[in-house]
């Protein structure tokens, strides 16, 4: 049987509704620790979304400083829109940031289903960091997040 | 409640391995600087690890002394199972906690008794601030001193760039 990587947009709202076409962790000095993206020949092209939306996470979080107390949450939300994508953001208290892209097309996917994949994110991220086997700093290899990332992505055919 | 002490024992046992591994090796006073950064290393890298477990759930910080008011509450309860009891500040980047009765010296004594041994057990504890700062993005430098077992302060000097 073969799935063609058909932009169908029915296609894809009713097989991938919970999913995220691309996913990344940033650490605090700006650069990946993990990124995953699917379909892998737009790897370059996921590179350079996440690397943009980084100053929207700037600015967003440097606007929280300012803000009231209770509005100093760790989710970003909608960092910006694109034409095909969607992208949004979450920061933690250690400053590494999260990215999550989605598919435009894909409107079927609510602010909470986002926010509970951003929390599945942290809590993995969690477990790497208290991983003696890890090394902050290093990139992510854990096969356990790996698993817990691929559960959260557009399938590959 | 055992659990309690659990830690205590174990970090006892560190404390001890690794001077007697130092010894075995000859040249007492250049080990002891290796010493005290071996268990400060070990406790920077548990700090940056105990930090992102616990601060998981909670909204971000407003600035250092937020920061700072977090270890000296949250943190400091969840590792040595109370709160710090004094903590001063120069608001230009050095703090002072205080511990009155800082919870892996009070098998030690009530004073002065082996006072001058208490520096090797409090390495660990310095990392452990350290790494827990720095994961949160504040650099600095953790010293301790005791003069009244087993009452000990912490200083923490922020580091500009």
């Amino acid at each position: 049987m073969e799935h063609t990587q058909s932009r169908d947009a029915c296609w894809h709202s009713r097989h991938h509704s919970k999913m995220a076409v691309c996913i990344a962790v940033i650490a605090k000095e700006n650069y990946p620790l993990y990124i995953r993206s699917v379909p892998v020949q737009n790897e370059l092209k996921f590179h350079y979304t996440v690397h943009t939306s980084l100053d929207v996470v700037e600015e967003k979080i440097s606007a929280v400083g300012k803000a009231m107390a209770d509005q100093r949450e760790l989710y970003l939300g909608l960092l910006y829109p694109t034409e095909d994508y969607k992208v949004y953001g979450y920061v933690t208290n250690s400053k590494v940031k999260f990215v999550i892209v989605v598919d435009s097309s894909n409107t079927s996917l609510r602010d909470n289903e986002i926010r509970s994949m951003f929390r599945k994110l942290h809590n993995s991220f969690t477990d790497v960091m208290c991983n003696p086997f890890y090394n902050p700093g290093d990139t992510i290899q854990s096969k356990a997040f790996d698993s817990m990332v691929s559960a959260m992505m557009v399938q590959a055919s | 409640m055992a659990d309690d002490v659990l830690f205590e024992f174990l970090h006892m046992e560190m404390v001890s391995h690794i001077y007697k591994d130092q010894a075995s090796r000859g040249e007492m006073e250049k080990d002891r600087a290796t010493c005290v950064s071996t268990l400060e290393g070990m406790g920077f890298r548990v700090g940056q690890g105990l930090i992102e477990r616990f601060t998981k759930d909670s909204p971000s910080f407003k600035d250092d002394l937020d920061v700072m008011k977090f270890i000296c509450k949250d943190f400091w309860i969840n590792v040595f199972r109370k709160q710090i009891d004094n903590l001063r500040t120069n608001h230009q980047g050095t703090y002072v906690l205080q511990d009155n009765k800082f919870a892996l010296l009070t098998q030690f004594s009530n004073g002065k008794q082996y006072l001058e041994e208490a520096p090797k057990y409090l390495a660990y504890s310095c990392g452990l601030v350290r790494g827990a700062l720095s994961n949160l993005g504040m650099d600095c430098v953790v010293t301790a001193e005791v003069s009244l077992m087993p009452s000990c302060k912490f200083q923490v000097v922020i580091q500009k760039i």
